[in-house]
């Protein structure tokens, strides 16, 4: 399978300043370089003492992003549709809900698997945090948050932590203790502090860093044991709404979505956004494929008779299929090579907030406004892996 | 012909959707049909509740003043001038239901001091509606009341009005009547309308960064769609069947049958031929499950340059760790793997030995970066090829694995009547 074909990361002195640190590889004049992320900023500035207008710098970044359109529309002589056509089509999948966890007392925000296939925690707006046992339906803990609105949650991989947040501005981290009568609200452990609302969190894949999202435009990397800041995202202009890790365990990008309509994959070493995708105002209720490779859109996922937002989406394991979950209260499943519409779920009896497919892909659990998750089977690309979609 | 005036029925509703909007399934179009009723834009004339049935029950078009996407938030004053109105005019259709009643009462109770106010707005609305045309106003009326149905709905409805948070800080919104009202107290703002985060101004900066941007993008080389398309279909067609939603998981998805043994299956290190097929797709693939590592490792060793291995899943380690470890742990890895006379010495090129050396100086999670780089690179291209080519790795996949057991008793037999000839024959005199 292909490497992914980013800048090369590197650790050592800096051309500009000798300090060791990690370097963003830059272009300076079509000559590759290798400064530390102050020099970047220094060298920025440098334009001004140019005695550059801001009008003749914007200019020069428009021809340049025209540039840069055309370029990628060379390389773009099929569409992925056509070359799908030759492929089989996905069998018409009968997916049935097989659980149905009840117990929030007001809309459930956000969901995460852990990763025993079975296990999953969830948030409320009533300010809890549940965590169950999928299979059986049993809740094995729940957390008072001080704050209402707990948009985000995550499980550690290790299954002995969850993560959460919302508007209280800060992520914390609670261990989940097997003695059912501890308290677990006492062993809370602040991590994340931003300036604005916490709109996403995850592990990476160790219990010890989380990685946030946040109203106030921005991403971080925290140690957890710490609460030390490690590497701040800085580039959205608008909130930042959701996040998502490259599944690859040598992996170390992420990308981000924001209000600014644009999704930025992030190296979390540096701290550089290596890449972007813009989206128009008019595209509304659709969902968008980007390759990474290609730099570009791929596909688009959407129907006439879809005119509700799409809040939430996952991939099956294969990468096939696409569940998108919409406000219309419905799923929407997708052939994700074809194009088409193969499936599409009823069940909840409001918005749906979140979808996720457990992590052997032998489910997809749907959390929605209703109060309740859903958890449905079927009967029967990491570098493909940036997606979009806007409310 | 009905005498209704501006009506239009629910079949004819789903009709229309079905047509121009391109839905096969007349189930589809209900359930649109229900949520465009259920945000306000047409009603039943004949009760509350705002949904879509596919028959003759007949339905009005809201009119535009009272549309959501004007983003109405109305206070609890102008809803108490409404209800008001309505106990104010004789008629039956006006009559307040249960809940209305309710609520009247509770705004009567919460307004006490505003009442009088609230009386007199009411009671000029009133005036006014009469001098209006008879048919008029009752189009007007259902209007007014289904514009209420929405944002105070009937308890136990899903109130559509409700909005995402993140997107009530974003708009600013004017808290302003439905009925024109400028009152002369303050309007009650509350606490989560705090001013919207607008997209920061750019500045000279962010220019000058954007162009940096765009100029590295223009330099990144990108594959054509093509070669894009036929990856992605490679890459899906290669893991369908380990895709449970495409392909059922043998013996049975514990979520349908309700039995785990799919799960312990996966677990378990007697890997099925199906997993061990996996292992092939990558060295990642191979490295993620628990048993192929292991195997892998056992090759590494057989071929002595586990060393590799055990360097990478070292560094993997280290920057899995809290970050006071960290420093710790790398002066404890480049004291096994790369310093001089190391234990486990790893080959690296003299450019990154080089380089991580210089990075040991101030150690952090990343030191490694380019010496674990090089040594994936070397596992990947060199060892794990071999690996693949292998016995061990050949037989597991080819499940031709003799039953341990039978080998097991077969091999312990025949050292047994070796070592008992071998003690039969030394006692004998002339051996």
């Amino acid at each position: 399978m292909c490497d992914q074909t980013f800048m090369a990361i590197t650790f050592g002195p800096c051309d500009n300043c000798s300090t060791t640190s990690p370097l963003m590889n830059i272009y300076i004049k079509n000559e590759p370089t290798n400064y530390c992320s102050f020099c970047v900023e220094m060298m920025a500035c440098q334009g001004l003492l140019k005695g550059e207008t801001l009008a003749s710098l914007k200019n020069e970044s428009e021809s340049l992003k025209k540039k840069l359109e055309e370029e990628r529309a060379k390389l773009h002589d099929v569409e992925l549709h056509q070359v799908a056509e030759k492929i089989e089509v996905v069998s018409a999948l009968s997916i049935k809900t097989r659980r149905v966890l009840k117990g929030h007392g007001n809309k459930v925000l956000c969901m995460d698997w852990c990763k025993d296939k079975r296990r999953l925690v969830s948030s409320s707006q009533d300010g809890k945090v549940i965590v169950w046992d999928g299979f059986t339906l049993n809740k094995e803990h729940a957390v008072p948050m001080p704050c209402t609105w707990v948009m985000a949650c995550a499980y550690a991989p290790s299954g002995c932590a969850i993560a959460c947040g919302g508007l209280d501005n800060k992520c914390s981290v609670y261990p989940l203790s097997l003695d059912k009568n501890e308290n677990l609200a006492a062993k809370k452990k602040s991590v994340a502090m931003h300036t604005n609302y916490l709109s996403g969190c995850t592990f990476t894949n160790s219990d010890m860093q989380i990685l946030t999202s946040s109203g106030d435009g921005t991403c971080a990397l925290w140690d957890v044991e710490s609460g030390q800041l490690l590497q701040s995202f800085h580039g959205h202009t608008a909130d930042v709404l959701s996040l998502d890790l490259a599944p690859s365990e040598t992996g170390n990008t992420f990308v981000s979505g924001g209000c600014d309509k644009k999704a930025n994959v992030w190296d979390m070493r540096s701290g550089q956004n290596v890449q972007s995708f813009e989206t128009h105002e008019s595209d509304i209720n659709c969902c968008r494929l980007y390759d990474l490779r290609a730099d570009r859109e791929v596909a688009v996922y959407q129907k006439d008779s879809i005119i509700f937002g799409v809040s939430s989406l996952d991939f099956s394991l294969s990468g096939r299929l696409l569940f998108g979950g919409y406000n219309d209260y419905t799923i929407n499943i997708w052939d994700v090579l074809k194009g088409n519409r193969v499936s599409m779920l009823f069940g909840h009896e409001n918005r749906v907030s979140t979808v996720k497919v457990s992590p052997d892909g032998t489910s997809v659990c749907s959390a929605s406004w209703d109060n309740t998750l859903r958890v449905s089977r079927a009967l029967g690309m990491p570098w493909l892996l940036v997606l979009y979609s806007l409310t | 012909m009905t005498k209704i005036p501006s009506v239009v029925t629910g079949a004819d509703i789903v009709q229309w959707m079905m047509k121009n909007l391109a839905i096969e399934d007349p189930a589809e179009a209900m359930h649109i049909g229900s949520l465009i009723a259920a945000q306000g834009y047409f009603f039943p004339i004949s009760d509350h509740v705002l949904s879509l049935k596919d028959d003759s029950t007949f339905y009005r078009f809201q009119a535009p003043y009272f549309w959501p996407s004007n983003c109405w938030e109305p206070e609890n004053t102008d809803y108490a001038i409404y209800l008001c109105k309505r106990t104010m005019q004789n008629k039956t259709r006006l009559e307040l239901a249960d809940y209305e009643a309710e609520n009247l009462a509770r705004l009567q109770r919460a307004f006490a001091r505003k009442w009088e106010f609230i009386f007199m707005q009411a009671e000029a609305q009133v005036k006014i509606d009469r001098k209006k045309d008879k048919t008029e106003r009752k189009i007007l009326d259902s209007q007014e009341r289904a514009f209420w149905d929405v944002h105070r709905p009937v308890p136990g409805c899903v109130n559509t009005t409700e909005m995402d948070i993140r997107k009530c800080r974003r708009i600013k919104n004017p808290h302003r009547s439905v009925y024109g009202l400028v009152e002369e107290g303050t309007q009650s703002h509350s606490p989560i309308h705090t001013p919207s985060h607008r997209c920061r101004k750019g500045t000279k900066e962010d220019v000058e960064k954007e162009i940096l941007f765009l100029n590295t993008q223009l330099d990144r080389h990108c594959m054509k769609m093509s070669k894009v398309a036929e990856s992605l279909i490679s890459y899906t067609e290669q893991y369908m069947e380990y895709d449970p939603f495409v392909t059922p998981p043998e013996p049975s998805n514990p979520w349908t049958s309700d039995d785990c043994t799919f799960w312990d299956l996966e677990a378990s290190k007697e890997p099925s031929q199906q997993r061990v097929k996996k292992w092939g797709f990558s060295l990642e693939e191979a490295l993620k499950d628990p048993a192929g590592q292991e195997l892998f490792l056992k090759f590494l060793e057989s071929e002595f340059s586990s060393e590799n291995l055990r360097f990478w899943l070292a560094v993997q380690d280290m920057k899995r760790r809290p970050l006071h470890e960290v420093a710790e742990r790398a002066q404890e890895i480049w004291a096994e793997f790369l310093a001089e006379g190391a234990p486990s010495s790893i080959n690296l090129d003299s450019h990154s030995y080089e380089r991580t050396s210089q990075n040991l100086k101030d150690p952090g999670r990343y030191s490694y970066e380019d010496a674990q780089d090089h040594i994936y690179k070397l596992m990947k291209s060199d060892s794990y090829t071999r690996f693949l080519r292998s016995n061990a790795y050949q037989d597991l996949l080819m499940a031709r694995k003799k039953p341990e057991t039978e080998q097991g008793r077969r091999t312990s037999l025949e050292k047994f009547t070796r070592s008992v000839k071998t003690s039969v024959l030394a006692k004998l005199p002339f051996f």
